[in-house]
């Protein structure tokens, strides 16, 4: 695509900005009714207290697991068309272990640049993470939904029971992806906006 | 059963659409249940009908070897284990109802005198854990068969000794795995874990393996579920 030099460009399209906050809103439904989907019967020595969990119950839990699903998992079809065929994907690359590690140690001299519109190599590699973290996610949950009839994903996790510690890991993956997410975006609030408007940059 | 309000305007925005363009909730409660609820039924409704459509009748449920077996199995109902109905397998009777022809009750060796078949598989809970166990007794689609039952109605209904209800639709019902058993580890089941009859379909989850058999229907008329009712999704399948 032949990019408009002379006018200002938007920093984020419509189409990444519409797609990730339905999917903040989907992320947030499938980690809330997750938990309480977790604390049915729970992997490790602890439970997650029932005022950070949505359902009430394990049966609302799966209702909207189920429900929610498909909003992450079309919204995030869309997400990758979009980005593929427009080229947005190509703001994750190139990206090189050298390049992370120069960005890394940037970061924690405090000297680290924000470049409008462009991804440093730290940035790259969390994004990148964390869409791999949602790939897995979908294939050990509907590994677990359907051991049965969709066996190859079960399979492909490693059976039944492992798929469950894979969907769990995946989505503490995503969890912490968050947490560090948010407190980039308080560090340097002006990033928000843009995130909402679109934003203008010229170039 | 704590279900919570959320009356967020986004999700009464997306109740709104889904209830118009999806078909109405099986669930009797609906009529007077909150916005949100209703998203919920309607859109299990929806996953009911893609895991109908995802499901291959010729797709076998894994097995295992017998060492995998797990064994004491894994209580699990509604109620304490030492409230488990015990049934006197000399006097009970499997009463048939629905769409079939002959309606005769069945005792337990009338059903051992029908073909055995034997299956190590895996019951799934809703919870996420998961048991292994050898179950035997006699193919459900025999049955369905030998009595004379309307294969092509929708849905295959259970009534158990301590008041559980299920039901399962009919092509599941037909799949080979699902069976009437009788037996673990090649004995007579026991009281807690669904002696005498109970089903046994490893291509649905636990609670769709209703326990201690006393009423087998075949109808058209959806007969809901003890958790099928309380917002569990109907179809459950593996
Ligand atoms: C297509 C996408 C997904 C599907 C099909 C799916 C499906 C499932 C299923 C079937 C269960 C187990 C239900 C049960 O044990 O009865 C489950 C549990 C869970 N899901 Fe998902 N899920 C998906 C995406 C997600 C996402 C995006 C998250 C969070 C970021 C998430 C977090 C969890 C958690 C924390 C559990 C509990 C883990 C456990 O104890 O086994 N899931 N999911």
């Amino acid at each position: 695509m032949l990019a408009k030099t002379e006018k200002p460009r938007v920093i984020h399209p419509w189409p990444v900005r519409l797609t990730h906050w339905l999917n903040a809103v989907a992320i947030i439904m499938m980690i809330g009714s997750g938990w309480q989907i977790y604390d049915a019967s729970p992997l490790f020595g602890f439970t997650f207290p029932g005022l950070i969990t949505i359902g009430g119950w394990l049966g609302g839990a799966i209702a909207w697991h189920l429900a929610f699903m498909w909003l992450l998992v079309i919204n995030g079809l869309l997400y990758f068309g979009y980005s593929g065929i427009s080229g947005h994907f190509a703001k994750f690359f190139p990206l090189s272990p050298a390049s992370v590690w120069a960005d890394l140690r940037a970061a924690f001299r405090m000297d680290l640049k924000h470049e409008t519109g462009v991804y440093n190599a730290v940035q790259k590699l969390l994004y990148l993470g964390v869409m791999f973290a949602g790939v897995v996610i979908v294939i050990s949950g509907l590994g677990i939904w359907k051991p049965v009839q969709l066996w190859f994903f079960t399979d492909l996790c490693g059976g039944y029971f492992i798929a469950r510690y894979v969907h769990f890991f995946a989505m503490a993956a995503i969890a912490i992806f968050v947490a560090i997410h948010l407190a980039l975006v308080l560090l340097v609030p002006k990033v928000l906006p843009p995130m909402i408007t679109g934003g203008r940059i010229s170039s | 059963m704590t279900p919570t309000n959320r009356r967020n305007l986004m999700f009464r925005a997306m109740a709104l659409g889904a209830v118009t363009t999806l078909p109405a909730c099986k669930m009797t409660e609906a009529d007077n249940s909150s916005l949100t609820d209703q998203f919920k039924h309607a859109m299990l409704a929806w996953d009911d009908k893609v895991q109908e459509a995802l499901f291959d009748p010729h797709t076998l449920a894994p097995t295992f070897r017998p060492d995998q077996i797990t064994n004491p199995p894994r209580f699990n109902a509604f109620y304490d284990i030492s409230q488990a109905p015990v049934v006197d397998p000399a006097t009970y009777t499997l009463a048939l109802g629905g769409q079939i022809q002959n309606k005769t009750p069945w005792s337990v060796s009338a059903l051992n005198a029908l073909p055995q078949h034997s299956q190590i598989t895996r019951l799934i809970c809703v919870e996420g854990w998961r048991v292994i166990g050898q179950w035997s007794g006699v193919r459900l689609s025999d049955f369905l068969r030998h009595v004379g039952a309307d294969l092509t109605c929708k849905y295959v209904s259970f009534k158990c000794a301590d008041g559980y209800y299920s039901s399962i639709d009919m092509p599941s019902a037909l799949h080979p795995q699902t069976i009437l058993a009788l037996n673990f580890l090649n004995a007579p089941l026991t009281p807690p874990f669904g002696a005498p009859v109970r089903l046994r379909i490893p291509v649905k989850l636990g609670f769709k393996n209703p326990k201690s058999l006393v009423h087998l229907a075949v109808t058209n008329v959806y007969p809901g579920g003890y958790w099928e009712d309380q917002g569990y999704d109907w179809y459950s399948g593996s």
